[in-house]
């Protein structure tokens, strides 16, 4: 019994000891809950809530842009598109196949979609089909019993109505690429989203964005989501307004048709561009949905440049439209009054060189007028050659060529106007008179582009106001549009005489006996046109060429015709619109840029978008927009059905009169 | 009173009826072990978001099953569980030989049985028949005996071999945990301190054998469980989002099938190994706490039942029990909560589970055996012996 007694003793100890041990390993671990759910709460708790919540964005609406009288040309519109969800469907395989029985399905799409389902959770929707039809959404909703786990989505893509007619001006939007990154906007990671990349919505891109929402969404461990939570509306995108005339613009363009050509129609008063032209263009559509590479190359490489607005970008030799320049120049210098004359021979000899006038036997004497409305070439070298090219390069820069005018849009260009300094900077070499000569008449080294131009037209018809163009009364300021006033105007500094010496020459050039546009006159209730004809050579005439003939323009390779030019305002009797008009290698302006002004210039005064309107009236414009390119489309489908039906009626008639009185076949009408 | 010394006297002969027996039966303790049983069917309740099905009426059931059998081995006499110790030791071991043949055979980790109604687990099973064994060896040795290193060499055997069996599976855990509750065994039991002081030292020289010995997985997990943020998708994901989840609770948690951590499944193994975390984010800290109360207050039971117990056999089952108990609690708590690495083991009378309730049950019928024999004595040499 005692050495049992021992053995119950040291039972007892070592049960006690034990018992203390787990006591101590119990306390650690109620520490180690009270360090973990108290001391480091908080902690856990945000992370707990990092791993429920997911924060999913909004994309707002982006703002709309119209033109000058409320009519959109760039819109949102809704984009049905099919989804699929692997795990609701019985079979995916199955439900794609019954899908390709309602909506066409290509292979690869077939196959992109197994791969992607395959790739992803079940649960996360896959693309199916984008963009579809009314009609065709509609098909697959009636059918949806057939077809689990197919769901519709509705989006917005971009619109643009009016397709190619307005692309340099409105630009595009497109997926974000790498470079664009560079924002802190969250919306810059959504994987569909776009921004704009050109243009109007390039420039604007800030305001018309808008501020995206946010939706809080409660997600299990494998990202499903559970509920949402809370929601934040975000802000659509701000509403552009630009000073174009759709309908003008729509005119324009077309009235310009498969030429490589630009036309430029501004207000003379407010520098408003009421339509910017420039063809061939591209359907901004594309880009929104995507450019295959072969569309990009063919666009790209296209000579007749489709994605350059060469209304902006495009810099020309400005050929006789620079005459007005050197004319109030010289009358601005008291050299030339506008009653001297010269006499032109054909020619102007200086030194060795010989400088020719378009007509070979010469104009005779010509006064200022008479020189401007016959275009005379000897007359304007004269000038030239007595008040030298700083006072024909100053009244140049005066009337708004060689520099920037800043225009809402990217990529323009400031033409040239050559100086002696320029050209000893940028050449490194002295000026030689004859180059003055031949800057006189808009060639060499002279160079405008077609707004250029316009914005000269423009600050002549006024009567010396430096007008400035402009695309949009509306200017970006911490990505909000701020509406602005019409600005005042500086004068250029031309006195009103002058102005209207050389305003009554270009009345001639359209209106007078032997102006070399008298073909393309306009009489609208007594309102005319007054204007100017340019022909730019792109390359030099040779004397071999000159002794031998000068081969005729339509019978040189495209690419070396001389460019067509005009510029004009209207009415003459008190100028509100001024047009600029050139078409690449088209031959002499006359003949094929003065007409194109003609008719734009008579829509213009028939449309006549500076008046200011009542809201009725603004009312109805927009009821009666010009056709969209979808309905365009539509309507020359049916003409062509139309047309194909009568023809298969005449036909079935005929046939039926010949049948039918055989003996009269013969007699014919 | 009347009675009382015939009635001790008897008690002491383990002269008893059927219903002296039932009677002797400490309900208080049943009610706790009820009352954790029942915790858990409220936690299996939430985690299947509010239904019954599939876990928290399953549970029931095995608790039930488990109950009864938890009578029927409590009546059983002390004596005839000293008896058969061995034998049923030796079954345990011939079982798990079984499994590990089979295993063999089959693919990969195979540690159960199917028994149709439920799988048997022989390694379970023999964390309960070790204590039996070594509790009948232990019983007959006195102080003298326990300092002998050669008389240590059997029990050391019985230890060893189900040991190497359960590692050789591979399941480190359970290895370990027999390895501690012999280990305890042997202390109750008067084995010298430098004896446990040299084990230590040898097993800590082992380490880098234990290393090579170890499986990739294993390896991992001591690994991850060193430096969790090493692998925060892979394996020290659960340990990452169990701390979340306790955390996140607080003190008093997120309510009844509010924890968002365990529902939304961020949390592994919610209604078995972690199912404490669950009940932790669900009701907080003051709940955490509440439980492992509860599970104190079992062990201080076992504790007293242990010191009450007159025979040496039933007091060094009643501590081999309670303190496997205690590991199954401890290991996982520490577990989940980051302490220690991840090893697969439930959470006692709580974990949805049929193999853990079984052995849990069967180990507290034998406890109930101890204390309602606890006056019964027995001698050195046997049974019947009134020493």
């Amino acid at each position: 019994m005692q050495k049992d007694g021992d053995r119950s003793k040291v039972f007892t100890r070592r049960v006690v000891l034990l018992a203390g041990g787990k006591a101590l390993l119990v306390t650690l671990l109620g520490a180690r809950m009270y360090y973990l759910q108290v001391m480091e709460a908080e902690k856990y708790r945000t992370l707990a809530e990092e791993n429920r919540i997911n924060m999913r964005l909004i994309p707002p609406p982006r703002g709309r842009i119209v033109d000058r009288f409320g009519i959109p040309v760039a819109v949102n519109r809704q984009n049905f598109r099919a989804l699929v969800v692997a795990e609701r469907t019985r079979d995916l395989e199955q439900t794609l196949r019954t899908f390709a029985g309602l909506v066409p399905l290509t292979d690869y799409d077939h196959q992109r979609v197994l791969k992607e389902s395959k790739r992803r959770r079940s649960f996360v929707p896959v693309t199916v089909r984008e963009n579809l039809t009314w009609e065709q959404m509609a098909m697959v909703q009636v059918n949806a019993p057939d077809l689990p786990g197919v769901i519709i989505d509705e989006g917005l893509t971009r619109d643009y109505p009016y397709a190619d007619l307005a692309s340099h001006i409105l630009g595009y939007v497109a997926a974000v690429s790498e470079d664009d990154m560079d924002g802190d906007d969250p919306l810059l990671q959504l994987p569909d989203f776009r921004i704009g990349k050109a243009g109007i919505e390039k420039v604007y891109d800030l305001p018309l964005r808008g501020k995206s929402g946010a939706s809080q969404v409660e997600v299990n461990a494998v990202g499903r989501m559970i509920r949402e939570l809370r929601r934040e509306e975000g802000e659509p995108g701000h509403e552009v307004q630009l000073t174009i005339d759709m309908r003008l613009q729509d005119y324009a363009s077309r009235r310009l048709g498969t030429d490589s050509a630009a036309c430029v129609v501004m207000d003379v008063h407010t520098g408003e561009v009421l339509a910017m032209a420039s063809m061939p263009a591209y359907d901004p559509n594309a880009f929104a949905r995507g450019l295959s590479t072969k569309e990009w190359k063919a666009l790209a490489g296209n000579p007749r440049a489709p994605l350059r607005n060469k209304a902006l970008a495009g810099q020309y030799a400005p050929g006789s439209t620079f005459k007005m320049a050197v004319a109030l120049a010289a009358m601005e210098s008291g050299i030339v009054g506008p009653e001297q004359t010269f006499y032109c021979p054909g020619h102007l000899t200086l030194g060795n060189h010989r400088f020719h006038c378009w007509k070979r036997w010469g104009h005779g004497h010509l006064n200022m007028v008479g020189a401007i409305e016959q275009s005379c070439d000897v007359y304007f070298y004269e000038v030239a050659r007595r008040i030298g090219i700083g006072r024909i390069a100053d009244m140049a820069r005066r009337l708004g060529l060689g520099a920037d005018l800043d225009l809402e849009l990217p990529g323009e260009a400031s033409g040239l106007i050559p100086t002696k300094a320029w050209k000893s900077a940028t050449l490194g070499q002295p000026w030689v008179q004859g180059e003055t000569l031949v800057a006189s008449i808009g060639q060499g080294y002279v160079l405008a582009t077609p707004l250029q131009l316009a914005v000269m037209t423009a600050r002549i018809a006024n009567d010396g106001l430096a007008v400035r163009p402009t695309l949009c009364r509306q200017r970006v300021a911490d990505g909000r549009l701020i509406t602005e006033p019409t600005p005042s105007f500086d004068s250029v500094g031309v006195s009103k005489q002058a102005m209207a010496v050389v305003k009554h020459a270009m009345w001639r050039v359209v209106n007078g006996d032997r102006g070399t546009a008298r073909g393309s006159a306009i009489d609208v209730d007594g309102q005319t046109m007054a204007g100017k004809t340019g022909t730019s050579q792109v390359r030099r005439i040779s004397m071999r060429e000159r002794e031998t003939g000068v081969r005729k323009n339509e019978d040189l390779p495209w690419k070396f015709r001389d460019h067509a030019l005009f510029v004009g305002f209207a009415p003459a009797e008190a100028p509100r619109y001024a047009v600029s008009v050139i078409v690449e290698h088209a031959g002499g302006g006359s003949r094929f840029a003065a007409p194109i002004a003609h008719d734009v210039m008579l829509e213009t005064l028939r449309l006549d978008p500076s008046r200011r309107r009542t809201p009725d009236e603004l009312a109805a414009i927009r009821e009666a927009p010009p056709p969209t390119a979808a309905e365009r489309r539509r309507r020359a489908e049916a003409k062509a059905a139309a047309a194909a039906a009568l023809a298969e009626a005449t036909a079935e008639t005929a046939a039926e009169a010949a049948e039918g009185s055989p003996g009269q076949g013969g007699n014919g009408q | 009173m009347i009675g009382d010394g015939l009635m001790t006297a008897r008690l002491r002969r383990g002269e008893m009826t059927l219903g002296e027996k039932l009677w002797q039966v400490s309900w208080s303790l049943l009610l706790l072990i009820g009352a954790l049983a029942g915790i858990g069917v409220a936690m299996l309740y939430s985690a299947a978001n509010g239904n019954m099905d599939p876990w928290a009426s399953r549970h029931i059931a095995r608790f039930s099953v488990g109950l009864a059998l938890l009578l029927v081995v409590a009546m059983v006499d002390i004596r005839q569980w000293m008896r058969y110790a061995y034998w049923l030791y030796a079954l345990a071991l011939v079982l798990l030989v079984a499994v590990e043949v089979r295993g063999t055979i089959g693919m990969g980790a195979q540690r159960w049985i199917d028994l149709g109604v439920f799988q048997l687990q022989p390694s379970e099973l023999m964390k309960v028949t070790l204590v039996l064994a070594l509790a009948r060896f232990f019983h007959g040795a006195d102080l003298a005996d326990t300092g002998r290193p050669l008389y240590l060499i059997l029990p050391t055997v019985l230890v060893l071999v189900p040991v190497a069996l359960v590692l050789k599976q591979p399941d480190l855990g359970t290895a370990l945990m027999m390895l501690a509750g012999a280990g305890v065994l042997f202390f109750v039991a008067g084995v010298r301190l430098w004896m446990f002081g040299l084990v230590v030292a040898l097993g800590l020289a082992a380490i880098p054998v234990a290393w090579q010995v170890l499986h990739d997985y294993q390896k991992q997990r001591v690994l991850t469980f060193i430096n969790p943020e090493r692998d925060p998708l892979g394996a020290g994901y659960h340990i990452l989002q169990s701390k979340i989840a306790l955390g996140s609770g607080g003190l008093t948690g997120k309510g009844f099938l509010e924890g968002t951590q365990s529902h939304l499944n961020f949390l592994p193994e919610k209604q078995t190994d972690f199912i404490f975390v669950m009940l932790a984010e669900e009701f907080g800290m003051l709940a955490g706490m509440g439980l492992l109360l509860l599970y104190v207050l079992v062990l201080t039971y076992g504790l007293a039942i242990a010191l009450r117990a007159r025979n040496h056999f039933g007091r060094l089952v009643a501590i081999g029990v309670t303190f496997t108990f205690f590991l199954y609690v401890f290991i996982n708590v520490a577990m989940v909560m980051g302490l220690i690495p991840v090893v697969g083991v439930p959470l006692p009378l709580v974990s949805y589970g049929g193999t853990a309730m079984m052995t849990l049950m069967l180990a507290f019928g034998l406890l109930m055996s101890v204390w309602v024999h606890r006056d019964v004595q027995i001698g050195r040499r046997g049974a019947y012996d009134d020493g």
